[in-house]
């Protein structure tokens, strides 16, 4: 039984948002389900010869292929390595297939194979197998990257929107919003000028970390990008029946992005992150898991930011700080500035 | 950040809050517009309505540019750049709105050259980089985007750009509000005036709210310290039985104004003898053209949209009364059922600014903070 109405497919069915998810909810999931792609996670968790492993795909569509801090080959393994990292796996081999547009320079091609070995070596993840097509020149920006990850969970993790519970602490890894900004810059539909880069990074050592630590004691995570933080703690909401109250004043977020997202009436919650990620841990924990994140190069401005409620069920709340709240919505379509 | 956190300090909220607490008379209500949509967002975005005393409504004005602009004008926009081969350009706030035949970004899925531009100027740069091309920005918004607009055909003029246009949209604050203060079930007792399109217009063009209709408006910036501080100054008016027009936003606009800005709308535009608003119906006086003397950058002086046709729109949806502040979006038919923030059949579902999406977000939740 499938319920997605939509006649045409439009550029909001990608943004991550609202009619994302209908069109996954209403399509993908009904036609194809099964025990592990309806658990709906970051990556597919599956058990082989009593291995618990973790397996997930991925396309990346970037326009511009390279932009301050990253690129859409470095992207493509950091994203990959990144959904098994937060199903609390550690990545074993990556496959990728390209779709290239015929006239693309081969030095820019080139360039981003040379930006995925990189990555992949410093991560310590192979690159596997891999296919290429080729489509007429018009056909693709360039080139997109499909890549899929597999991994072997954890042997202390259990994570599971089920085990979330109010009382529970809510993580984020780092200063939000720096990817989407950058992106938004480095297309110059927008004539700003920053020094924000990218925060395109594994988060696989941070995960690791925190695990090791806690164990169980982590219940959830999500690395936070299309959509931002703000879908991906509502997707946490509805996955475990709970409120998520979040305190503004505690979210890490770099002066120019808060700068860019003021003037472009954009709010930093809604905005993508490639590096950073959201997890949930129990409340007696805390203190405990912030530290062990922290721990980690480039963790150290980890923050709790909030907790996890009783009511009002399947919400997102922001408090000000001033004795008022906000609802945090997911986005609808993709971000779009705010001029008059 | 500089110029943003001394504004959103949460102890001189807490206090001005109380202020307002020993400031409103218990034994009475008070209905304060808050004109702008930009008040609007930042009273929801702030939950700001959550700390004013039960007896203070704020209804939700007419000021958000995208939610009154009718879907003729945006079928109109699309038609003639889909018809004459234009790039067509506009503010990232139109891109949702629906004409009756998609909204600009849906034309721009099946195909059509739609671009998101920051900027008049950026849409004049489009065209000087593409000679071969002519591009439309369609121009929205109100006093405040309005010298941008005027600004820009000016420079292209200057720079003899010959293929850039301008499908104008820009209206006035003003004339909508004496015409929800002339409506018949009008029930407001105050506005907060909308900080940047004064800091075009200056003060003085609401005297006539204190004066004719004697209703205190407070011209307001739009962080939290400084809307509760405007509201704080409207109940001190009627506590000392005042009725003026005060400026809260001293910071960033002077009581008159700019009138560099005004001079160059006036050199470039002048006011309709009507305009259509989603909701409110046509109003006299209301809107901007391009003088005939600019007529070579006016789409619809030079561009003919034979195709063009406009949908009648569906009589259920209760806009008019929702921005007259006489309906809560809520009591709309279509509110929440075929009129949302994803398939919005009203603007005012669509913006951010708009008191049906931001009601939507918020109605179901009981918050406490």
């Amino acid at each position: 039984m499938t319920d997605f109405r939509d006649e045409t497919i439009q550029l909001a069915h990608g943004s991550g948002g609202r009619a994302t998810r209908r069109l996954i909810e209403g399509l993908f999931a009904p036609l194809l389900s099964n025990p592990a792609l309806d658990a709906m996670g970051d990556a597919a968790s599956l058990e082989v010869d009593r291995s618990r492993l973790a397996m997930t795909t991925d396309c990346f569509v970037v326009n511009p292929l390279s932009f301050p801090g990253g690129c859409i080959g470095s992207l493509a393994i950091h994203g990959t390595v990144n959904d098994l990292a937060v199903s609390g796996a550690e990545p074993v081999a990556i496959t990728a297939g390209f779709v290239l547009e015929a006239g693309l320079a081969s030095s820019v091609l080139r360039a981003q194979i040379e930006a995925m070995a990189g990555v992949a070596r410093a991560i310590g993840v192979p690159v596997v197998a891999g296919d290429t097509k080729v489509v007429e020149h018009g056909k693709a920006d360039g080139m997109y990257i499909c890549t899929t990850g597999l991994g072997r969970v954890h042997e202390r993790a259990d994570l599971d929107p089920a085990r979330v519970r109010p009382g529970d602490r809510v993580l984020v890894s780092g200063p939000i919003g720096d990817h989407g900004i950058t992106i938004l810059v480095a297309r110059s539909e927008i004539d700003l000028e920053t020094d924000l880069a990218s925060d395109s990074r594994s988060v696989l050592a941070m995960t690791r970390a925190l695990l090791d630590a806690l164990g169980p004691g982590v219940k959830w995570m999500r690395d936070a990008t299309r959509g931002g933080v703000a879908t991906v703690l509502n997707e946490l909401a509805d996955a475990a029946g709970v409120g998520v109250a979040i305190d503004e004043p505690e979210i890490p977020v770099r002066d120019e992005v808060r700068g860019a997202c003021e003037l472009l009436g954009l709010d930093p919650l809604h905005v993508a992150n490639e590096g950073q990620f959201v997890a949930v841990v129990s409340g007696e924990d805390a203190d405990h898991a912030l530290e062990s994140v922290r721990s980690v190069p480039g963790g150290e401005q980890a923050r709790l930011i909030g907790e996890i409620t009783e009511a009002p069920a399947r919400t997102v709340l922001g408090r000000s700080g001033y004795g008022s709240a906000r609802v945090i919505d997911v986005l609808i379509g993709d971000p779009l500035p705010r001029i008059c | 950040m500089k110029y943003v956190d001394e504004f959103r300090n949460a102890e001189l909220i807490k206090r001005t809050a109380e202020e307002i607490r020993r400031l409103a008379d218990p034994d009475r209500r008070y209905r304060i517009m808050e004109i702008c949509g930009g008040h609007t967002h930042a009273i929801f975005r702030f939950g700001l309505h959550q700390l004013l005393p039960k007896n203070i409504d704020l209804v939700h004005g007419p000021g958000c540019p995208v939610c009154v602009l009718p879907s003729a004008r945006v079928d109109e926009g699309l038609e003639i750049a889909r018809g004459n081969d234009l790039i067509f350009t506009a503010f990232g706030d139109m891109m949702r709105v629906p004409g009756s035949h998609g909204s600009p970004l849906e034309a721009k899925a099946r195909g059509a050259e739609v671009r998101m531009v920051y900027s008049p100027l950026d849409a004049l740069k489009l065209a000087q980089d593409n000679p071969d091309r002519r591009v439309m920005f369609f121009a929205i918004g109100f006093e405040t985007t309005t010298p941008s607009t005027a600004l820009t055909i000016l420079r292209a003029r200057e720079r003899g750009v010959s293929n850039f246009l301008v499908h104008c949209n820009h209206i006035m604050v003003p004339p909508p509000i004496r015409a929800i203060l002339d409506m018949p079930d009008m029930t407001l007792d105050a506005f907060i005036g909308p900080g940047h399109v004064s800091t075009v217009i200056g003060c003085e063009p609401y005297r006539f709210i204190a004066e004719a209709y004697g209703k205190p408006v407070v011209v307001s910036g739009f962080e939290p310290t400084d809307l509760m501080q405007s509201i704080a100054m409207i109940l001190r008016q009627f506590r000392d039985g005042r009725c003026e027009v005060e400026n809260q936003y001293a910071r960033a606009l002077p009581w008159d104004g700019n009138p560099a800005a005004r001079r160059a709308m006036e050199t470039v535009f002048e006011p309709r003898e009507s305009f259509e608003w989603r909701g409110l119906g046509f109003i006299p006086g209301s809107g901007y053209r391009i003088r005939e003397e600019f007529a070579a950058f006016d789409a619809e002086a030079v561009c003919e949209a034979p195709g063009v046709t406009t949908l009648p729109s569906d009589p259920r949806a209760r806009c008019g009364d929702v921005l007259k502040g006489a309906l809560k979006p809520s009591e709309c038919e279509l509110f929440g059922t075929e009129c949302t923030p994803e398939t919005p059949v009203g603007a005012l579902m669509v913006s951010s600014e708009g008191a049906c999406a931001a009601q939507f977000k918020y109605a179901h939740v009981t918050i406490s903070a």
